[in-house]
């Protein structure tokens, strides 16, 4: 800490006495160039540190000083008495086996539990530019029917369980991953659709892309909760999850097939031409040649589109399905936790906000990796 | 046969080239193997080889796909809709709705029409998105440029300000403040900021200007000023044009955008007291109420929005070369001058067709309002579903209202768009 020689970005000037250390004199330098350079800026910092500096003193004195964190025997009165100064975060190890999991039966609750994993496994795969080949399809076509059996069950050991009784995080990640797995299929054909040459398919798909985009989801979801029935034959009745599974696909259809075009834009003209050369056909010149390029050049639009999709899952609370967010309601709906909804939106909040978060740090490394190359 | 249907379809078929063949021996100039042919598909063949016809076929098989879904479907749907004894149409929209609505700004009691209904809907969804839409924009440039700032705990907050509303699902983050707004003291004990404003579970009251007719006049003689003002600063920069003397502007928009207004008030005798809201019992009296479900809704969409936008504007003006700036400098204009005439043109090009997108989702995205009970077009529609069972309807109702919606501002956004855009030779 002691020694004298310089710092080599910023070299001090001879004879000039060292009486601090130049760690102490980095800090001073580094707060003179980044937070009191001016006389606004020095406003502002001092500002902004008296009201972060109130901001989590009460937030300390809220979630950690006067917090409740476990209660014996189930007795929330301690809480409704601190309620407004402290934070009751015992109602997170109450309730986090429903907020996670919903009604599936108490015992079996391991399976959804190593759904997520594997939901998880899987998205940390597909991440890996190296594992970016033809078997990644195989691989999530196999994780997809594990999950199917961890859900459903129906084989020796594993019960049957209705999927009436899924709930939570599985049912999240089930939307989402389905709805992307159906829905960017759907968006390629849909990208290419738009462009190309031939009028009337052109048209289907603008008709398409347009509708689902101009309209909100929600309106989306109410159609497949109201409507739908209504369009099945006789007889034919289709479980309320898989409606709302198709409405997904449907929209991330539209939002991906979008994305998708402009990747497709991107692809210069010669690749297309090249292609003719070769004497490719239309599926081949696409499949080989040119969506390999468009879509590497679309991927931090994508996740950003995925990021989007995954919050979106929440809004089947409005139609009644018992998704994360729907379960995390429900669960204070009882009597003696009612008035602690801040806490477990919070806890809820994370988890999506980790989920979220994830995507958006790897896009932003895509991002970067793809500016210095 | 791959072999041969690639070459028939890059070379054209035997007899096509027999065909060129016996044509190249009549004209005795062009006999080289190098004759420029045909290029492939541009004739009629009933072969699958052939472009134009493989592409028709193509068309007739999907657009025959498409047509067949929907035919089935709408099928079953009038079949079913006869046996529930649902009647079709928008007959019902005549009879009364029989439904509260709390927070309108237009006069509608339950003896209303749906009709009626619907419309007020519309009005309350269109309220709330348009003041999203500019707030939003305020508080996201604000947010964008201090992402910008050389002071790191500004830009360090406005980061995290930004990453936090972003990964947080809407709808979360909108019971939220919902729970919050309930959570507030009761009117009686409201917590009152500054004097005038107040905030209770009722929701937020502010101090307002009654709005009569007199008032309305009077605005619209300000929007005529406004709009002759436009049509005059238009003339004198064309005259700016050719002389090169710049005309003053503000003398005609004190004349045309305060001095008309004025007159009108003063002519019909306008007031314009401000009602300061008071406590009479259990509720205010007065003043303008934004109810607890307004209110948590228009924060959430604007607190959510405004991280996109802040991403938006700050990546806006990163795409403009520090050169620009330099150069502008070096010709000795004044700043503001640079920020305004050279900078931000710059970068509202690469801003706008982005925000267009921020504001129609946040149009879209008020239709959330349903999960907190505030009564815009789809929660209206919704209930006017369960009343009636008019599903078809009433979903019908919902995508034409968001889809003119939409349509409008895509359009305006694309006018302007268009109009800083780079002409280009």
């Amino acid at each position: 800490m002691t020694s004298v020689t310089d710092a080599p970005e910023n070299p001090l000037p001879f004879g000039r006495p060292r009486s601090r250390s130049v760690a102490g004199n980095r800090v001073i330098r580094w707060l003179r160039a980044n937070l009191f350079q001016s006389i606004p800026s020095t406003i502002i910092s001092l500002l902004l540190i008296l009201v972060l500096a109130k901001a989590c003193v009460s937030l300390v004195q809220w979630g950690f000083w006067n917090a409740i964190w476990s209660l014996p025997g189930n007795d929330t009165n301690a809480c409704r008495a601190i309620r407004g100064l402290g934070a009751c975060w015992a109602v997170i190890p109450e309730k986090f086996r429903f907020i996670l999991f919903g009604t599936y039966p108490f015992d079996q609750q391991w399976r959804p539990a190593l759904a997520t994993l594997v939901f998880i496994a899987l998205f940390f795969l597909s991440s890996r530019p190296r594992w970016w080949r033809k078997e990644l399809v195989l691989v999530w076509a196999a994780a997809l029917v594990v999950i199917g059996f961890l859900m459903w069950g129906g084989i020796p050991g594993l019960p049957f369980v209705s999927q009436d009784r899924w709930g939570g995080l599985p049912v999240t990640l089930i939307l989402a991953t389905f709805g992307l797995a159906f829905g960017f299929p759907l968006g390629i054909l849909v990208a290419l659709g738009r462009r190309s040459k031939l009028p009337a398919i052109r048209s289907l798909c603008v008709l398409y892309v347009e509708l689902i985009r101009g309209v909100p989801l929600i309106s989306l979801l109410f159609m497949a909760s109201v409507m739908f029935p209504l369009f099945m034959p006789d007889g034919i009745n289709i479980d309320k999850l898989l409606r709302a599974q198709i409405a997904f696909v449907l929209y991330a259809g539209a939002y991906l097939a979008e994305v998708i075009r402009g990747g497709l834009q991107a692809v210069p003209r010669g690749q297309h031409e090249a292609a003719d050369a070769l004497g490719l056909s239309y599926w081949q010149k696409n499949g080989l040649i040119i969506l390999p390029q468009a879509i590497r050049h679309v991927i931090p639009p994508l996740v950003n589109t995925f990021i989007a999709f995954f919050k979106d899952t929440s809004l089947v609370l409005i139609i009644g399905i018992f998704d994360l967010l729907t379960t995390a309601k429900t669960a204070i709906i009882d009597l003696a936790w009612q008035s602690f909804s801040v806490q477990v939106s919070v806890f809820v909040g994370l988890i999506y906000f980790a989920f979220c978060f994830a995507m958006s740090r790897y896009s932003r490394g895509l991002e970067a990796r793809a500016g210095t190359t | 046969m791959l072999h041969k249907t690639q070459f028939n379809a890059t070379y054209g078929t035997r007899r096509q080239r027999i065909a060129e063949i016996a044509l190249c021996q009549k004209d005795p100039c062009a006999v080289t193997t190098s004759t420029p042919r045909h290029p492939p598909g541009t004739r009629w063949r009933i072969s699958l080889n052939n472009e134009r016809f493989a592409g028709l076929l193509w068309q007739i098989v999907v657009v025959g796909i498409a047509i067949a879904v929907v035919a089935w479907l709408w099928s079953n749907a009038i079949h079913n809709l006869s046996v529930r004894r649902i009647s079709t149409g928008f007959a019902f929209l005549g009879r009364e709705a029989g439904m509260p609505i709390a927070d309108t700004w237009l006069a509608y009691s339950p003896k209303n029409t749906y009709l009626r209904a619907f419309i007020v809907g519309v009005v309350n969804t269109l309220r709330v998105a348009a003041i999203g839409i500019v707030l939003a924009t305020l508080v996201g440039t604000i947010i964008g440029i201090a992402r910008l700032s050389s002071n790191w705990l500004l830009s360090r907050l406005a980061a995290v300000y930004v990453e936090a509303l972003r990964d947080i699902p809407l709808l979360l983050q909108l019971l939220f403040w919902y729970v919050l707004m309930q959570g507030l003291p009761a009117a009686r004990a409201a917590w009152k900021p500054i004097d005038g404003v107040y905030l209770s579970n009722r929701g937020l009251v502010l101090p307002s200007i009654p709005i009569e007719e007199g008032n309305l006049w009077v605005m619209a003689a300000a929007a005529v000023g406004l709009i002759a003002l436009y049509a005059l600063r238009r003339r004198l920069l064309a005259r700016q044009m050719l002389d090169g003397k710049p005309r003053p502007l503000w003398p005609y928009a004190l004349v045309f955008v305060v001095g008309l207004p004025a007159l009108v008030s003063w002519g019909l005798g306008v007031s314009w007291t401000i009602t300061v809201p008071e406590l009479r019992g259990f509720n205010f009296v007065g003043g303008l109420t934004l109810s607890p479900e307004y209110f948590a809704l228009l924060v959430a969409l604007v607190t959510y929005t405004s991280a996109f936008i802040a991403e938006i504007v700050r990546s806006g003006i990163q795409a403009v070369p520090k050169g620009q700036w330099d150069a502008a400098m070096a010709l000795g204009l004044r700043r503001s001058f640079v920020l305004q005439h050279i900078v931000m043109p710059q970068a509202l090009r690469v801003i706008i067709p982005p925000m267009t997108s921020q504001y129609l989702n946040l149009t879209k995205n008020s239709s959330l309002a349903v999960a907190v009970g505030y009564q815009d077009i789809v929660s209206i529609a919704n209930t006017t579903l369960n009343q009636t069972g008019q599903a078809i309807e009433a979903i019908a109702l919902i995508m034409a209202v968001f889809l003119t919606i939409s349509l409008g501002i895509s359009l305006f956004m694309n006018w302007y768009n268009a109009r800083i855009a780079l002409v280009e030779r």
